[in-house]
């Protein structure tokens, strides 16, 4: 079976073997332009939430 | 008329003295000394470092910006600080030297009633053997530190590239150098661009691509670590930065000192004692940074370096420089108002103030080596202290010595953070993180010393629209342009 590309670093080293690797849906989302406006949106409000309570 | 200098035009310099200029109108002076021509948004300079950018989308000239505010511009650096004046007059001043202007190297001294010192760090190349002195480029690594190393960066990027092509299998090393590092954050945003660009190009398979850095742990980022809420956990940042390392192919190295570098190899010592070496084709590490080296003197002409400064060069201010361990230290450590407890009428901003002491924990070799990242005091604390600091000399200016100094600790701020992942409209990636507040506070948030509800972290395209549209915004911010004082540091 052919090995799913998020899988592929796992074996290379003890390092990547213990941690986390997004699988293809999280690596999709990472890029998709819908998704990313609301992240950009949702993003945006936090950070101007930490900006104001710093000023 | 009173007289405000401030020493240095980055970040912290140039929005104390602009926003001085502001408010103090046309009735008192703003001088502004610093060495460069150029004004560098420099966070964009990793972009610079992986020829998506040039050297001019990132500078634009001084001169013109401060004409428009009034504000008289000295190009030059300043060497030394006179506090209480000399033998002739009581008046303070500060010794410059030229380095434009067309009186390049002549000597001045200018008198101030109020000064801030932002003239941010000296990068340390020469703390490490062999990391690039002098003009430090040409050496063994390049940098990205200024727009200068950035555009050298690129040159010798493109000659690995083009080995690549050629079939030549190529490794590249990039982290920081000596253990007393900060920046780790820059150094992590040129490793990805850098594979970003390498898999762009479509040579991922020719190159092997290894970080090294003096952190105990990856994502500690000289703050150690930052804790963040994520689907329902709460988790270090350690797990993401070990994650994205690994869905990346970057191989890690952590708790390195650089103690050589030579033509192609690094030699390091790590906490654990052992040593070893890193061999490498194209190597880009941060140095150490230090203060400016500036000089201070009383009326009779003798050294009171050690009095205004710290041993690392930065200037004391109002922090609690008690040595003590780790377990004793407080969030009220941190400096609040940035004024020197000497000379009442000296302030230090941004990077150039000193840290009562170290965000992460200490760490030491059994071998004695520190090795330990030093707090970073990043773009957007650096504008608001620069601001802070800004507001009080008005203040004492216009309502008098008795004055409310104004605050900002950086325990009691947070930092919004973007750290390119790689440069892209449609397949760009940034880490948008925010940490509230910077340095951990154990008292007011025991368990991770910062509010979870406001520290978080989140890699995505939407990182990478934030962070270009920021290099656009702040640079518009720093030629005052229309609306320029609504934009936040
Ligand atoms: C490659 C890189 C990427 C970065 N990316 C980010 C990021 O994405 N986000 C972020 O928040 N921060 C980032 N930072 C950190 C950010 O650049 C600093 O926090 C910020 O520049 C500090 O501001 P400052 O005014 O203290 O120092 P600087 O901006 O360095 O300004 C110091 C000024 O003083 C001048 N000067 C030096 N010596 C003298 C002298 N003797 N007399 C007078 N003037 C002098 C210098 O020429 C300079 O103009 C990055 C740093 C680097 C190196």
């Amino acid at each position: 079976m052919a090995i799913k590309p998020e899988e592929f670093n796992f074996a290379k080293n003890d390092q990547f073997n213990n941690s986390m690797i997004p699988g293809k849906m999280a690596r999709y989302l990472r890029t998709c332009k819908i998704w990313q406006f609301i992240r950009f949106i949702v993003l945006n409000i936090k950070m101007l939430i930490v900006v104001s309570k710093s000023h | 008329m009173a007289r405000l200098v401030v020493l240095g035009g980055g970040v912290a310099g140039h929005t104390a003295a602009t926003f001085a200029a502001d408010w103090l109108g046309r009735d008192h002076e703003v001088i502004v000394v610093t060495p460069n021509a150029k004004w560098n948004w420099i966070p964009s300079n990793i972009w610079v470092g992986v020829g998506q950018m040039s050297k001019e989308e990132v500078t634009f000239d001084l001169d013109p910006v401060y004409k428009k505010a009034g504000i008289t511009y000295k190009q030059a650096k300043a060497i030394s600080l006179n506090p209480e004046g000399n033998g002739s007059s009581d008046k303070p001043f500060v010794t410059i030297e030229y380095t434009g202007q067309e009186k390049a190297g002549k000597s001045e001294e200018v008198t101030y009633d109020y000064l801030i010192n932002a003239t941010g760090p000296k990068l340390n190349f020469g703390a490490t053997p062999g990391l690039g002195e002098g003009s430090q480029l040409g050496e063994y690594t390049v940098s990205v530190c200024t727009a200068d190393h950035a555009q050298h960066a690129a040159h010798e990027l493109t000659k690995v590239l083009d080995k690549m092509r050629n079939g030549e299998r190529q490794k590249i090393l990039i982290g920081t150098s000596h253990g007393m590092c900060t920046c780790q954050g820059a150094a992590f945003e040129y490793i990805f661009n850098v594979e970003h660009e390498i898999r762009k190009a479509g040579l991922r398979d020719m190159a092997d691509i290894q970080w090294i850095s003096n952190e105990s742990f990856m994502g500690d980022f000289g703050m150690g670590g930052l804790h963040m809420k994520v689907g329902g956990y709460v988790v270090s940042s350690r797990i993401f930065t070990e994650s994205l390392f690994a869905e990346r192919g970057v191989n890690y190295i952590t708790g390195a000192h650089v103690n050589k570098v030579e033509k192609g190899k690094v030699s390091y010592e790590l906490l654990d004692g052992t040593m070893g070496e890193e061999t490498f084709d194209f190597s880009m590490l941060i140095p150490p940074f230090a203060g400016v080296g500036l000089k201070a003197y009383n009326k009779a002409g003798e050294d009171i370096t050690d009095t205004v400064f710290a041993p690392n060069g930065f200037m004391k201010v109002d922090a609690d420089y008690t040595p003590k361990p780790y377990e004793q230290w407080k969030a009220s450590d941190w400096p609040l108002t940035y004024q020197n407890p000497t000379y009442k009428n000296v302030f230090a901003a941004g990077i150039a103030f000193a840290p009562p002491h170290l965000i992460s924990k200490p760490a030491k070799s059994p071998n004695g080596t520190v090795i330990n990242p030093t707090p970073p005091r990043t773009g957007m604390p650096s504008g608001i202290i620069g601001k802070a600091v800004a507001r009080s000399v008005c203040d004492l200016i216009t309502k008098g010595s008795g004055a409310h100094l104004h605050e900002a600790s950086m325990a009691h701020m947070g930092a919004a953070c973007v750290a390119s992942a790689g440069k892209g409209w449609l397949d760009g990636t940034a880490a948008a993180m925010t940490v509230y507040p910077v340095v951990q506070d154990f008292e007011k948030y025991p368990g991770t010393g910062r509010d979870t509800d406001y520290t978080f972290g989140e890699i995505g395209l939407a990182g990478h629209w934030i962070k270009h549209i920021l290099h656009y915004m702040f640079i518009y911010k720093a030629k005052l342009k229309p609306f320029w004082k609504i934009i936040p540091e």
